[in-house]
């Protein structure tokens, strides 16, 4: 990238910037005809000037003059309309409109072209900037803070979108403008105009010095916001260190700092501008004041006349506009050029990849080499202390080999070297012969995998996560339809205008071959291997059932489930399952259902029938009225608060038992007391009208099974249901799509697989139902076949931000299965295991070593004894290999190897 | 069966005897009622007890793990109740308690349990009571037995 800015927007947008110039000249001959037309009006028009001899004259004469070379020669193509006076006015005032509005359409058309231009090149340079970001050499992220590089992305880049447009433009006008005024000057009076011209080269050269500090400052109060968001960026990832070591105080005196710095940077900054600003006024007045004393003297002494220095000085009164604009520019050009330095700098660390190492690869990957060999390898971060120490190693790409020592050895260095995560210092490493820095990145990628110890899963799908390592280039097109592929299109066009690639993010990236399968139709059941391989699947099935699907864009799916729905309650009719759940059932009151559950009879569609939006819907109020179940849930409500007054009073507030069994929170129990004593055992018909909405709600969360209350005998339900069945019968139209109703032969789709296939509430209090229900839909499932189909859906599970919605050991599971999902043919396992306890750690290597059967592992083991089943074993010490052979011959050996595999 | 059955059948429950009224129904409240089917383990001997159960209807056996085999010690019918020592102390349940037919019970969990103690003194102080007395009465009848013996 080129370090001078206007280098670089010429290299750019050069076609561009001419177009703009052309369009910018040629404005300025309308914008002319703007000026002139008005004499003519004035002076021919109203004033009839060229009318005292003729009634007509001739309009719009064509005739080319040529009497400066030919004496007399004028060739006349067109003799003109003659018009009169009136017309003449009509048609020349029509001409001004006309010029105006043409200057108008120049002006905007020059103004979209110049922001289109900047914005263009600021899209250029944010992906430039981006594009080197994933070219750093790893070592840099150590050293950059991610909200640092973030804020000169978005915005300190932002300001030079503005300034592209009239970076070459604008100097090229206003300087034509202010020699304009200065030759106009000059031909009054020479003196006089030397006069001027020194004085507005002293503005020009004192002014920009004036704002220099300026500048400096203000490059000063960018870095130090660079430095705010990193360090606000820093207090979020480390908030728990902070609470924990209770040290927020301390993060506060340093923030503080930091603004009090900012403060006296932009405190300076105000004081040198209104500096520079006093003393430009100063200079700016210096002109006209010259022009007075020396024009005047002039005028006085005869050598120049009035009129003279009259034009002289409105002349003058049109230069300091551009000359200021002029300097405005020049300051702003400063000021974007510094900003672009700063930016520039911090993206060229030394050592980034050469752009061709991730060229977009044109086919599938070839086979990776046969054989790594490592000369003489040392890493050493300062230079002083070396954590990989002259190593010599060749490693058959096919082999499996483990690598043992303690904690400090350099073993996981050595795994990350091996994946080129880091860089030696020294010493070289070749595949085959060839340089292994030299390997493209996509043929690293796909033969070959690295896990670590820590997984970074993206705020994606499962699914998303699991085949982010099979996309290294489009293999197949999206499929738009006509309309929306010319969009595209177009969009495509712009992004390459803008130095973009076009690439689009919405075909189909997977590589299919890679992960063992032939297309889209099988890829699932390479994932569910994946998943199986890692222990991961009955995770992943447990997300699916929890999982909702849109019939609509699923309906083969949803079908399947209504049969499993089917399937799973013919079973449930065996007596040995009798009591394990109560059906949705129209005509039934279920008991294992809150009351309004009940009520709703279907799962609610967004917020309006949600909890308790219930009570306060204007519909729901309506039809409890109708019904007369308002006084029956005011009647329940009462009971309920009787009861939770009798049992919860005395209890202290934070008490848990009130979040989990209360149906008034603490805060509120001391006031639903005071209500019963007022009412002093009165019936319901007491209750202050004010009161009643809290009463109602009450028993709205009332579950019989569950709290056993004893609130609803058979009369009541039949009530229930009365009111059930008039809220589905009057549900207006518009509001059908806000609840789902349950309905046997209809899959619901605001309701979670599960829910759908059990299409009913788990009795309370069966000892393990859970369990047994789970089994039970597990068979339905395996005979309909539908497992792998549940895992689908819950494929699509969101992990959040950085995988945070999976616990660590489920993220780490699916890190290993995004490896080996990939089938590499060298694989680093870099203390992969160590997050899981000590049978599964054992369990998950002997899994992956079957995974790799036939291909290449390198297994940097947490704990010595995992290197049992390896025949090959490197034992490391102080980032050397002190020992390296067959578990024989090394135990042979004695030394660290024995010591390293008593302790284990 | 509604709440305030289950307090009297807690009531029945020596430790529980002397409490009051509306802590007992808190208790029951609080509760968790579970039903076991025909052949279902309540809990089992060895294993660690977390939970005591109040039998609320129908009949569990009570059983010991013997070298031979289990082997059936006792029957716990309606307003029986079982492991209340381990929501005291944390003692390993001592027998296996098995469903002979379809058994309802409510489970008070130690976790609750202790939440109310904590809240209620006075709770603490009626047990502390009822179990004093328990010791008296075993260590009368141990003295007896020795003597007994003795003679």
């Amino acid at each position: 990238m080129q370090r001078n800015l206007f280098s670089y927007i010429w290299r750019h947008s050069r076609p561009e910037q001419l177009v703009i110039l052309g369009l910018v000249v040629l404005a300025q001959v309308f914008y002319f005809l703007s000026l002139t037309v008005p004499k003519s009006v004035i002076n021919n028009g109203i004033q009839g000037n060229a009318f005292k001899n003729t009634t007509t004259i001739p309009f719009l004469v064509w005739e080319l003059d040529l009497s400066a070379f030919l004496p007399g020669k004028v060739i006349r193509f067109f003799d003109g309309f003659q018009v009169d006076q009136l017309t003449y006015l009509v048609v020349m005032s029509f001409v001004f409109l006309g010029a105006v509005i043409v200057n108008g359409q120049f002006k905007k058309s020059i103004n979209t072209q110049k922001g289109r231009m900047g914005e263009r090149m600021l899209r250029r340079l944010r992906y430039e900037l981006y594009d080197r970001i994933l070219r750093f050499p790893p070592a840099h992220f150590r050293k950059v803070k991610q909200a640092e590089l973030a804020t000169m992305v978005k915005d300190e880049v932002e300001p030079l979108g503005g300034f592209i447009g009239d970076a070459f433009v604008a100097p090229m006008f206003l300087g034509g403008q202010a020699l304009t005024a200065i030759i106009f000057i000059m031909m009054q009076n020479v003196t006089l105009s030397i006069v001027v011209i020194v004085l507005l080269g002293v503005q020009m050269a004192i002014i920009p010095r004036l704002r220099r500090p300026v500048l400096i400052l203000g490059r000063e109060r960018q870095l130090s916001a660079r430095l705010l968001a990193g360090r606000i960026a820093e207090t979020a990832d480390g908030v728990n260190e902070i609470h924990v070591h209770g040290s927020s105080n301390y993060e506060r005196a340093d923030i503080s700092e930091r603004l009090g710095h900012i403060f006296r940077i932009r405190f300076d900054l105000y004081n040198k501008k209104f500096i520079a600003k006093f003393w430009n006024n100063l200079l700016s007045q210096a002109t006209p004041f010259a022009i007075y004393l020396l024009g005047g003297y002039f005028a006085i002494t005869g050598k120049m006349d009035v009129g003279a220095v009259v034009g002289v000085l409105l002349a003058y009164k049109d230069l300091p506009s551009p000359i200021k604009e002029l300097i405005d520019w020049d300051q702003q050009r400063q000021d974007v050029q510094i900003k672009y330095e700063q930016v520039i700098d911090q993206f060229q660390p030394e050592g980034m990849m050469p752009s061709e190492l991730q060229a977009l690869p044109e086919g599938p990957p070839p086979p990776f080499g046969r054989e790594l060999a490592l000369s003489g390898v040392t890493v050493s971060e300062d230079g002083s202390v070396k954590q990989l120490d002259s190593i010599t190693l060749t490693v058959p790409t096919n082999a499996k080999l483990a690598v043992i020592g303690a904690g400090s050895s350099g073993k996981d260095i050595l795994g990350q070297v091996l994946a080129r995560l880091v860089l030696p210092s020294a010493g070289s490493i070749r595949i085959d012969g060839q340089d292994y820095f030299q390997l493209p990145e996509y043929v690293l990628g796909a033969r070959s995998a690295y896990i670590g110890q820590e997984t970074y899963l993206f705020p994606l799908s499962v699914r998303e996560n699991l085949l982010f390592g099979l996309k290294h280039r489009p293999v197949a097109p999206a499929k738009y339809d006509a309309a929306t592929q010319i969009v595209r299109e177009a969009f495509w066009r712009e992004s390459e205008r803008a130095g973009n690639p076009a690439l689009d993010p919405n075909a189909d990236w997977i590589d299919y071959e890679l992960a063992g399968a032939s297309g889209p139709a099988d890829l699932l059941a390479c994932m569910v291997h994946a998943l199986k391989q890692v222990e991961f699947d009955e995770d992943i099935y447990s997300l699916g059932l929890r999982g909702a699907i849109d019939a609509t864009k699923r309906p083969d799916l949803a079908e399947k489930i209504l049969e499993a729905r089917h399937a799973l309650h013919g079973r449930l009719q065996d007596p040995a399952y009798a009591g394990l759940i109560e059906p949705f059932n129209a005509d039934q009151y279920n008991k294992n259902l809150s009351v309004a559950e009940n009520l709703l009879f279907g799962t609610p569609v967004g917020k309006e029938f949600d909890g308790d939006n219930l009570a306060a819907d204007p519909y729901v109020r309506s039809v409890l009225k109708e019904t007369g179940l308002d006084q029956d849930l005011l009647r329940m409500g009462l009971s309920i608060a009787e009861t939770m007054v009798e049992l919860f009073s005395g209890l202290s507030p934070d008490n848990p038992l009130f979040e989990q069994y209360s149906f008034i929170s603490a805060d509120e129990l001391p006031n639903v007391r005071l209500l019963l004593q007022r009412l002093g055992g009165k019936g319901v018909e007491a209750v202050p009208e004010a009161d009643r909405p809290r009463l109602t709600t009450l028993p709205l969360r009332y579950v019989e099974a569950r709290h056993r209350l004893g609130l609803i005998d058979t009369a009541m339900q039949d009530r229930l249901l009365a009111a059930r069945r008039a809220f589905a019968a009057g549900l207006p139209a518009e509001r059908h799509s806000a609840v789902e109703f349950y309905d046997f032969q209809r899959y619901n789709s605001a309701a979670t697989l599960q829910d759908n296939i059990l299409f009913g509430r788990l009795i309370y209090g069966q000892a393990q139902a859970d369990t047994r229900v789970g089994t039970l839909v597990a068979e339905v499932l395996a005979e309909l076949s539908l497992r792998d189909s549940v895992i689908d859906v819950g494929l699509e599970y969101n992990v959040g931000v950085a995988g945070k919605r999976l616990p660590a050991t489920q993220r780490q599971k699916l890190g290993i299965a995004r490896a080996l999902i990939k089938r590499p043919q060298f694989l680093v396992v870099n203390e992969a295991v160590a997050v899981f306890d000590g049978r599964t750690q054992d369990r998950m290597r002997d899994n992956i070593l079957a995974a790799a059967e036939g291909r290449g592992v390198v297994w940097i083991a947490n704990r010595p004894s995992q290197a049992e089943p390896f025949d090959d074993i490197v034992v490391m010490q102080a980032g050397r290999i002190v020992a390296h052979g067959a578990p024989a011959e090394l135990a042979a050996k004695g030394g660290l190897y024995t010591e390293l595999m008593a302790s284990a | 069966m509604n709440l305030n059955e289950e307090v009297e059948i807690l009531k029945g429950v020596p430790i529980f005897a002397k409490m009051e009224q509306s802590k007992l129904k808190l208790m029951a409240f609080t509760g968790e009622r579970m039903t076991f089917g025909t052949g279902q383990e309540v809990c089992h001997q060895g294993d660690p007890g977390d939970a005591m159960y109040v039998i609320l209807g129908g009949v569990a056996d009570v059983l010991l793990e013997t070298p031979t085999g289990q082997m059936r010690v006792a029957e716990l019918k309606k307003n029986g109740f079982f492991g209340e020592t381990a929501i005291l102390c944390d003692a390993p349940r001592n027998a296996t308690i098995k469903a002979s037919e379809s058994l309802l019970t409510l489970k008070i969990s130690k976790d609750m349990f202790y939440r109310l103690v904590t809240e209620f003194p006075t709770m603490a102080i009626e047990m502390m009571r009822e179990l004093a007395h328990r010791v008296e009465d075993t260590n009368k009848k141990l003295q007896e037995a020795t003597a007994n013996k003795a003679a």
